[in-house]
């Protein structure tokens, strides 16, 4: 691997690990808004280290909803890492213990990153150094966010009840842009997640309404295989 | 909400959310070659990240709310995110519109 191809991966890592790990403040500032302790908030970024996950059942405890609900949508949300798992496991090549601490990374940030590089070493150059600063970065804002929120009599005062869902949009709105053959499917996907969740949020505790957008997927998904 | 509650949500939730990550790296291969495998995979976060925007917009607990401050900081997310804006940018174009907007109208 020639150096440039290294200072490239080096850099896309840092660049995207620091700018997403500042985030972590909007996570620890939401976590705290929604009732979390400052080590319920760390905790979370520090062992589940996946942010849409965290987002998700920080939202649900704001909302007053369901644990299990909220736990569910957050488990439903990691699976993806599961998914990007299998498609670095080949590319990372790491065995037996290894694996232990390398999966921990497996998120969006880190995938982007690595397959974004253009040979199998820069790939994971990218991935571990998109790791570390994302991880060092984000537990340090979680904290950061979480005490200072903590201090705060009214954090909506400060808008911060608008960043989770500002932060879904912005993982969301990549794949509805996008050129893929499949954007128009992705559309209709998200705007019926969006009507079903509203729609049923009246009736269900809150969390489930996102689980019954889910649900509703997989019955697309098994009624019409690609 | 119980204390202890809550750190079962989040003992769980960190739980699960490390077994997924390391299921997805020990998987045998051939899982990941199944098609409905790769399109529940493209199409579960699409659909789970819109209610996630509009639960977290436009729900208060049970009830459907509209808060106009904090839909007009999404609103200025979308135009952010229209620009191109950086992913922090985003996340502070609307922290900034929602905050401005209640302090307007308080």
């Amino acid at each position: 691997m020639d150096e440039t191809t290294r200072s490239s991966a080096v850099r896309d890592g840092l660049g995207v690990g620091i700018a997403v790990g500042l985030a972590g403040l909007a996570f620890g500032a939401a976590a705290a808004t929604a009732g979390l302790t400052v080590a319920q908030a760390c905790a979370l970024s520090v062992f589940a280290f996946t942010g849409a996950s965290q987002f998700a059942l920080v939202g649900v405890v704001a909302g007053g909803g369901s644990l299990v609900a909220g736990t569910a949508g957050a488990l439903l949300l990691g699976a993806r890492n599961g998914l990007y798992g299998l498609r670095m496991a080949d590319l990372l090549g790491v065995r037996g213990w290894r694996r232990l601490p390398v999966a921990h990374g497996v998120i969006d940030e880190t995938t982007a990153v690595s397959l974004a590089q253009p040979d199998a070493r820069a790939a994971r150059t990218g991935f571990f150094v998109t790791f570390a600063t994302l991880y060092l970065t984000w537990n340090a804002t979680t904290l950061l966010g979480a005490a200072g929120v903590s201090r705060l009599a009214d954090p909506d005062v400060l808008g911060l009840d608008a960043v989770g869902p500002a932060t879904f949009l912005a993982i969301l709105w990549p794949r509805l842009t996008g050129g893929g053959p499949d954007v128009r499917t992705l559309r209709l996907i998200a705007g019926g997640g969006a009507a079903a969740a509203l729609a049923t949020t009246p009736f269900t505790p809150p969390g489930v309404p996102v689980l019954i957008a889910a649900a509703a997927v997989l019955a697309v998904v098994l009624r019409r295989p690609a | 909400m119980s204390g202890t509650g809550l750190w079962w949500a989040v003992v769980a939730t960190c739980a699960g959310c490390y077994v997924l990550k390391l299921a997805g790296l020990s998987a045998p291969r051939r899982v990941l070659d199944h098609p409905r495998v790769q399109r529940f995979a493209a199409l579960v976060p699409v659909a789970l990240l819109a209610a996630l925007v509009a639960v977290q917009t436009f729900a208060q607990g049970r009830a459907l709310h509209f808060d106009l401050p904090r839909t007009a900081g999404l609103g200025a997310a979308v135009v952010a995110l229209l620009l191109r804006a950086p992913f922090l940018v985003v996340l502070a174009a609307a922290a900034v519109v929602t905050a401005v907007l209640r302090h307007l109208l308080a």
